[in-house]
């Protein structure tokens, strides 16, 4: 047998070493990386952890609704407030968001309806009737399309010279799609304005971040395809803020897309419809996550610069309740759905089949 | 009018709706400099630019994200799949996302793609290239699939499928495009992609078939004619939605029907055809439908192409079988 001339444990371990995790607003609510605080004023501050707290109260009001059946598919947030919430509100109004079905807090804060949100949750189509200006698609299912879609959307940004970006949300288990791949290359070959956030949670419903790739971390895909990478800390809203805020700038200069993996940690199951993880996770690795908590930090940070009191966020919770509660009711005013409405929706001008179909449901909704 | 091939009269539909609307993107593997590996592109990238006649990375699933996304920024992409036995890598891009956006979005957005492709056998390809899996698009709802059989139907159903605001898969026929000419008009013209078409009256028999048959049954019904058997052909155009109306227009008139496919006999457009004669019209019958169809097996190896296509001798006798029933 030949003697291995080339040391790849080395190169390995070379590797590995490119990708250090970055804090800025560490557990105890104390900055340690001064430099790379963003900009924000005292009211954009206020108003990350107030998004903070009504994603927390959202996703606590929408794990009741759906144990009282009033809502349908939900997958639950706790725990990535600070990846979702501070990452959307890096974004303009008119960039386009790519979401999957976590991202619904995303979507809102961007400017989909809340009670559409819920018609979404509930499978009613109204929830997916989009206002024109609204530049998102609906939650991806089908994990890695949003990725391969991204490219396109961006592509066509930079076509149409506009200051924007695409921006698409995955989570670890997605980083193993071809399409993941597919659709970080292409941006990086075409240097379309796209920003790929991985919410790296640690599991895919089950499996484990470890079972999904060898490679260390998923930033580190970005090599690969020719981007910058970055791992933020997940839980950590001024890091998430700031890595966004910054890949945005580097991608609507023409610089091309980044991939940005922020790790974080879900508190409950994949979605309420059925998933058990106490199957796969321990006690211990839920309460180490927990004292991580992006919530926790960010008050102890705020209240220390007088901009944050508990009896603001008592009324803050009770104000979101009371929203969302006005929400669901509005999405219980909507009419029920009509097989011909679908029949109308599937082709811009109704072919034969359609055409006979139409006649027969429409006869069947006159009754 | 000129006299054109059937690649000559897509490369000119293109370049017809490249000039008349800046929204329209051409791209795909090698269709930028090289032309497109059969050459419909020809000539586009150096007369329409880069930014709209360019090429991608080789990865066909990232090339049906490409267009959805450019479609959602208010393109009119025209994405080429330089082989249709490639089209497996995008069906998720078409069969999970395209093909449903108008009706998940509640007609609030819309899909104006055309993918292009060429396919269908006798070309002695190799294999895994070549494939006739049109039957499995035409199941996806929201998609619209067209198969010009000439090569005036070819630019005009070109330029339709690109005006058309649903997506489209467009197939080219590979042994039709330099086996003959025809005339063509040079201006841009369109034709209606739900309307099948009577390519020869006749009174006996209907034979209903699409692609590169259309041609084969064309030779049969000459020779049937020397029998005495007057056959009416039917080029369905497009085999999703299907002009149901024609078929059966025609199969009441003649009584008697043989459906032709050069795919599979396995479900397939070939069978859906057959199931809607069946429901509208079986007692206008007087034999059973006959079916023309390639062997259950997968697409042959390049050298035993022959021994598996169908073709016009398979179609006079099945006729005789139908019309001596």
């Amino acid at each position: 047998m030949a003697q291995e001339k080339i040391d790849f444990a080395a190169i390995l371990n070379e590797e590995a070493q490119e990708f250090k995790e970055i804090q800025i607003l560490n557990e105890a609510g104390e900055i340690v990386a001064p430099d790379l605080v963003p900009d924000l004023s005292d009211e954009q501050l206020v108003n990350l952890l107030t998004k903070m707290v009504w994603a927390r109260t959202l996703d606590q009001r929408s794990t009741a609704l759906n144990r009282q059946g009033r809502l349908g598919f939900y997958a639950p947030t706790a725990g990535h407030e600070a990846s979702q919430v501070a990452s959307e509100l890096a974004m303009d109004k008119q960039d386009f968001l790519l979401p999957r079905y976590r991202d619904v807090p995303e979507l809102i804060l961007h400017g989909l309806p809340l009670y559409q949100a819920f018609l979404w949750s509930r499978g009613h189509q109204a929830g997916n009737e989009y206002p024109a200006e609204l530049q998102a698609l609906p939650p991806q299912i089908i994990i890695g399309a949003q990725y391969v879609q991204a490219a396109g959307v961006a592509l066509g940004i930079k076509k149409n010279n506009k200051p924007q970006v695409a921006y698409a949300y995955t989570g670890d288990g997605g980083t193993s799609e071809g399409d993941f791949y597919e659709g970080i290359n292409f941006a990086g070959h075409f240097k379309a304005p796209a920003i790929f956030v991985v919410e790296n949670n640690g599991f895919a419903i089950s499996v484990p971040r470890s079972a999904q790739t060898a490679a260390k971390t998923l930033a580190q895909k970005a090599v690969a395809a020719g981007i910058p990478g970055i791992v933020v800390d997940g839980m950590d809203a001024l890091a998430v803020y700031q890595a966004m805020a910054s890949a945005r700038a580097w991608a609507v200069a023409g610089n091309g897309p980044v991939l940005i993996e922020t790790m974080t940690y879900r508190y409950g199951p994949h979605t309420l419809s059925g998933d058990d993880p106490k199957r796969y996770r321990t006690p211990e690795m839920d309460q180490l996550w927990l004292s991580r908590d992006p919530l926790i930090r960010m008050r102890k940070y705020l209240t220390a610069k007088n901009l944050w009191s508990e009896d603001q966020e008592t009324a803050l919770v009770e104000q979101f309740k009371a929203e969302i509660k006005a929400a669901i009711d509005q999405a219980d005013q909507i009419a029920p759905q009509k097989v011909s409405d679908f029949l109308k929706n599937t082709y811009q001008n109704a072919p034969q089949n359609i055409q006979e179909e139409l006649q027969k449901f429409n006869q069947r909704e006159a009754k | 009018m000129t006299q054109k091939t059937m690649i000559q009269a897509i490369t000119d539909g293109l370049a017809a709706e490249l000039a008349a609307d800046d929204k329209v993107m051409v791209f795909g593997e090698d269709v930028g400099k090289n032309g497109g590996v059969f050459r419909a592109t020809e000539g586009l990238q150096a007369k329409f630019g880069e930014e709209k006649v360019f090429d991608t990375p080789l990865a066909e699933s990232g090339i049906g994200g490409l267009a959805i996304g450019l479609a959602l920024q208010g393109f009119r992409p025209v994405p080429e799949i330089q082989f249709f036995g490639f089209i497996l890598e995008t069906m998720d891009s078409i069969g999970g996302q395209m093909s449903r956006m108008r009706y998940r979005m509640g007609n609030t957005r819309q899909m104006p793609i055309t993918i292009r492709a060429p396919f269908g056998g006798g070309v002695h390809t190799p294999e895994m290239h070549s494939d006739n899996f049109e039957g499995l698009i035409t199941q996806f709802p929201g998609m619209r699939v067209v198969v010009p059989s000439n090569p005036k139907d070819a630019k005009g159903l070109l330029i339709s499928s690109i005006k058309s605001d649903d997506p489209v898969l467009f197939l080219e026929h590979m042994k039709l495009y330099r086996s003959f000419r025809e005339e063509v008009p040079d201006e841009a013209y369109e034709i209606p992609l739900d309307q099948a078409a009577v390519v020869r009256s006749g009174k006996d028999v209907t034979i209903v078939t699409y692609g590169a048959m259309v041609r084969e049954a064309v030779k049969a019904a000459d020779e049937l004619a020397q029998q005495q058997i007057d056959a009416e052909i039917i080029d369905l155009r497009t085999i999703a939605p299907l002009d149901t109306k024609t078929i059966i227009d025609s199969v009441i008139k003649t009584g008697r029907v043989v459906v032709v496919q050069e795919a599979q006999r396995q479900a397939g457009v070939g069978n859906q055809v057959i199931s809607e004669i069946s429901q509208r019209a079986i007692l206008n019958l007087q034999a059973p439908i006959g079916f023309v169809a390639a062997p259950d097996t997968p697409f042959p190896f390049g050298q035993a192409e022959s021994l598996w296509l169908p073709n016009a001798q398979d179609i006079v006798a099945k006729v005789q079988d139908t019309v001596n029933f």
